[in-house]
């Protein structure tokens, strides 16, 4: 046999460690939320909060300070005008405004202009400009949300369907969250609001309804979205298209890990029904622990040649990837499993008869 | 070997080279060579963002363009009214979108009434007494006709932005309507943008507006809704006072034409169509020795002074044109947008960015796939050596996929393949681990691996539906770029499920083989 990471009689008390990985993970989202609350919301990119950006190299001998291109583009007055150099590339600026409603010609001529000015005629390259306008930003924002929503929504009730046998269960959930969705709409409420509702209802009907597993993996995603977020915030990053579709793909991501942990579980509930709820699961967390790092790990390793590799135009997104991989590796062992033991699942809990259970 | 072995192993075989088949096109070095002849044509496409070019979209402002109609119904109401001797009506158009006509003259209701049902079917009337003794009508034009309207105005608009675009001669447009009165608008490797955007989004919307005589400025500005102050283009001299409502658009335009009066000196000639020559008739016989003031895209280029009926369907616009502005004034009026449209969003990609996007992409797909490979084969020995094998055909067919469905590879959508090739190795590991486990449990290296795909597959099946799930998601919701991210992510997962589970299985079924139960497999 090859290398092991993890030695196959490792019993790690995964379960007992339950209160501090909670102390850690509210901690992670307090520090998270704290940093959004204080900066007002997070950044929007040009995607979200419309604007223009330019990206120009310009071709000057020496290497520039991003200070004397600020100060040169100064003379330009366009509202919110931002500067910022690009990773890994020489004399590279994306210029910035959240102007919409000027002409992008008219900008990137002025732009242009007034470095050229400043460095003594060097040639400008402009390599890439973007313009969106306000209503597609409204609309791409509200899109983006929707998408997430519909996320959350499909997995749960794909997951408290296909690991509880309980198709109804889950039609029911849906049911229900269609109708408090529409009730929420119908009061003229935002979408964030919608989401956020959602995501309440969706808990607590997996609550109700005793979909633990669904319960489990809905809260261990929304920890890991809301941690990456969190995470963006602190490190002043722009949230634009491409960040969803990470924070989308973190979230299916992270349920792998979380599923693979679930299915052992599950597994281990049928073959060991006489043990006590809580050492099934660590059992099951530590049979599946190298595969969880090492499916994890290898997706690590790329997504870091992406991230040191891949050029700034991928970077963000890159970054995002590997917390969001960190964090739901981390939380598909401890945050969703626990709260499988937390909510009393449909098998034995400590101390009740397993015929109950077959019932439940 | 057993038989079932057999039919997956040319199963796998025809799926490789399949695969191959489809994949080579797109890779670097095979274009231009003999190679490339005698394999199918379907390159992957690359996304403006890696191919550099434009991308626009354009949206149609429809608030403007309904109004704008229900001006010009307003006016030909009117206009047949006074053809059957109903005077004074005053049309106006109010914000709600409903028509006000105002009835002095009682004795004209039925003949009214008639015009309206009629000629203006589409119109429901409802009919008050004014304090005065006339009668208001309120007519409310029927939404059918408004979503017709708005439908038809969409496709012209893009048949329009299509001809222009045509005109250009630009390579391979992708042009297509949206939601929320929009028209995506992709055009690859365009170098001069300013130019082309221009040339698209020129309105070249037609109207023709009949002086108010009579009315002061100030009496104007005070009643918006009915008149409009205007000063005519490259005169400075006095205002002239507009109705609102246009008595002709540019949808009757048959043909437009330069020409040179007397003095030599260019203008355009317009042709209408016959419904337009009756209008037009109409308006100047009702009209003569008032201005009519010809506008295009909300400036005034002429107002002359109609000195008669002018029959024929023929009309000058005249002003200080060069040839050239004649010209180009006949290029944008000959196709006209039916409704003015706006820039929503725009994004220019200068192709150097491209190639680097590129470059960068294929590299760090070299970086992260030498990491996974060299970790594969330490972690697992021959075990790691057949993950990689499948691996690597894994990145083939997913090429394949993209090439032969036709789909568009982004700078997302490489990041998406870099992704997957993570991923992709997931379900490998996932068997492997649990191989080890059942071999742990004291199987045979057969029946551990038996036991292993076996077991791992309803799984791997499981974890792979969530991120599939994801990926739909993004590619409903998501835009160009992040389009291309869902697909090749969905691509990914579909092809390695098939690799990771099927063909792995063959390499593993063809190295246990001949194993007796004592001896031990690389894993």
């Amino acid at each position: 046999m090859g290398l092991q990471i993890i030695k196959p009689d490792t019993r790690l008390d995964f379960i007992g460690y339950r209160r501090w990985a909670f102390a850690f993970s509210a901690l992670l989202i307090l520090v998270g939320l704290a940093s959004l609350f204080v900066k007002g919301g997070p950044r929007y990119g040009i995607d979200f909060a419309g604007g223009i950006i330019i990206q120009a190299k310009v071709q000057a001998d020496h290497d520039l300070n991003i200070r004397e291109v600020q100060d040169a583009v100064k003379s330009v007055k366009l509202p919110g005008l931002v500067v910022q150099e690009i990773l890994d590339e020489k004399n590279e600026y994306l210029i910035r405004t959240s102007a919409s409603d000027v002409d992008t010609e008219v900008v990137k001529e002025e732009l242009v202009n007034a470095i050229s000015t400043a460095f003594n005629g060097a040639g400008v390259d402009v390599r890439r400009t973007e313009m969106v306008g306000p209503k597609v930003s409204d609309d791409l924002r509200s899109k983006a949300l929707e998408a997430m929503f519909y996320a959350v929504l499909l997995i749960a009730i794909y997951i408290s369907g296909r690991f509880e046998q309980r198709w109804m269960a889950a039609a029911v959930m849906a049911a229900g969250l269609f109708a408090g969705i529409t009730a929420l709409q119908f009061l003229g409420m935002s979408m964030s609001v919608l989401i956020i509702g959602a995501l309440a209802i969706t808990l607590g009907l997996c609550w109700y309804l005793k979909l633990n597993y669904a319960l489990g993996a809905v809260a261990a995603l929304v920890h890991d979205v809301m941690i990456t977020v969190g995470v963006f915030s602190l490190l002043d990053k722009e949230f634009d298209l491409t960040i969803i579709a990470a924070l989308l793909t973190i979230i299916g991501y992270s349920l792998n890990d979380t599923i693979i942990v679930f299915d052992r579980i599950r597994e281990n509930v049928k073959g060991r029904s006489g043990d006590k709820l809580k050492s099934i699961i660590n059992l099951s967390v530590n049979q599946t622990l190298s595969r969880t790092i090492l499916t994890s790990g290898t997706t690590l390793l790329v997504v870091f040649a992406l991230f040191a590799f891949g050029g700034s135009a991928i970077h963000d997104f890159a970054l995002a990837m590997l917390v969001g991989i960190g964090i739901g590796t981390y939380s598909s062992i401890f945050v969703a499993s626990p709260i499988l033991l937390g909510f009393g699942p449909s098998v034995p809990t400590d101390g009740e008869a397993p015929s109950k259970a077959v019932k439940a | 070997m057993n038989t079932i072995l057999r039919w997956k192993i040319i199963l796998t075989v025809a799926v490789v080279l399949l695969g191959f088949y489809l994949a080579l096109p797109s890779l670097p070095g095979v274009k231009g060579t003999a190679l490339e002849k005698i394999l199918p044509h379907d390159a992957i496409n690359l996304g403006l963002d890696l191919k550099g070019g434009i991308f626009l979209t354009l949206e149609v402002n429809m608030d403007k363009a309904v109004d704008t109609k229900l001006r010009r119904l307003a006016q030909e109401l009117k206009d047949y009214a006074e053809e059957r001797g109903v005077g004074f009506l005053n049309p106006k158009v109010l914000d709600d979108g409903t028509i006000e006509v105002n009835l002095h003259d009682t004795a004209h209701q039925d003949t009214l009434d008639n015009v309206i049902s009629d000629n203006f079917s589409i119109m429901t009337p409802s009919v008050e007494s004014l304090p005065n003794g006339g009668l208001r009508y309120v007519l409310t034009v029927s939404p059918d006709y408004i979503e017709r309207f708005k439908t038809e105005t969409m496709r012209q608009t893009v048949e329009i932005v299509r001809n222009r675009i045509d005109r250009r001669g630009v390579v391979e447009p992708d042009i297509r309507e949206q939601e929320g009165n929009r028209i995506q608008i992709q055009l690859p490797g365009m170098e001069d943008a300013e130019q082309a955007i221009k040339v698209i989004t020129q309105m070249g919307q037609l109207e023709f507006k009949i002086e108010a005589s009579g009315v002061s400025v100030e009496q104007a500005r005070q009643n918006p809704l009915e008149y409009e102050v205007a000063f005519v283009q490259d005169d400075p001299g006095a205002p002239i006072v507009l109705r609102k409502n246009p008595v002709l658009t540019g949808e009757y335009i048959a043909d437009a034409a330069p020409q040179f009066d007397r003095n030599n000196r260019p203008y355009v000639m317009l042709e209408l169509d016959s419904r337009g020559a009756t209008i037009f008739e109409q308006v100047t016989a009702a009209n003569v020795n008032k201005r009519l003031a010809i506008i295009l895209d909300g400036r005034v280029y002429s107002a002359p002074v109609i000195n008669e009926r002018i029959g024929g369907g023929r009309a000058s616009i005249t002003g200080n044109f060069t040839v050239q502005k004649a010209k180009d004034l006949v290029t944008v009026l000959k196709d006209a947008l039916p409704a003015p449209v706006e820039k929503a969003a725009e994004s220019t990609i200068g192709p150097s960015l491209g190639q680097e996007s590129i470059d960068k992409g294929i590299n760090a797909a070299i970086i992260g796939l030498t990491l996974v490979v060299v970790f594969m084969v330490i972690y697992y020995g021959v075990a790691g050596l057949f993950a990689n094998i499948v691996l690597v055909l894994n990145i083939i067919l997913i090429l394949a996929g993209l090439g032969a469905f036709g789909a568009t590879l982004t700078l997302p959508g490489i990041a998406g393949i870099i992704l997957t090739m993570g991923m992709a190795v997931d379900a490998n590991v996932i068997i492997f681990e649990r191989i080890r486990e059942e071999l742990r449990r004291g199987l045979t290296p057969k029946a551990a691996v038996q036991e292993g795909y076996g077991r791992a597959t309803l799984t791997i099946m499981d974890a792979n539906v969530t991120t599939v799930i994801a990926a739909m998601i993004l590619y409903q919701f998501g835009t160009g770029p992040v389009r291309g991210f869902a697909v090749t992510l969905t691509l990914g997962i579909i092809t390695s499920m098939f690799t990771a589970i099927f063909v792995s299985r063959v390499l593993f079924e063809l190295y246990t083989q001949n194993k007796d139960s004592q001896a031990k497999i690389s894993i």
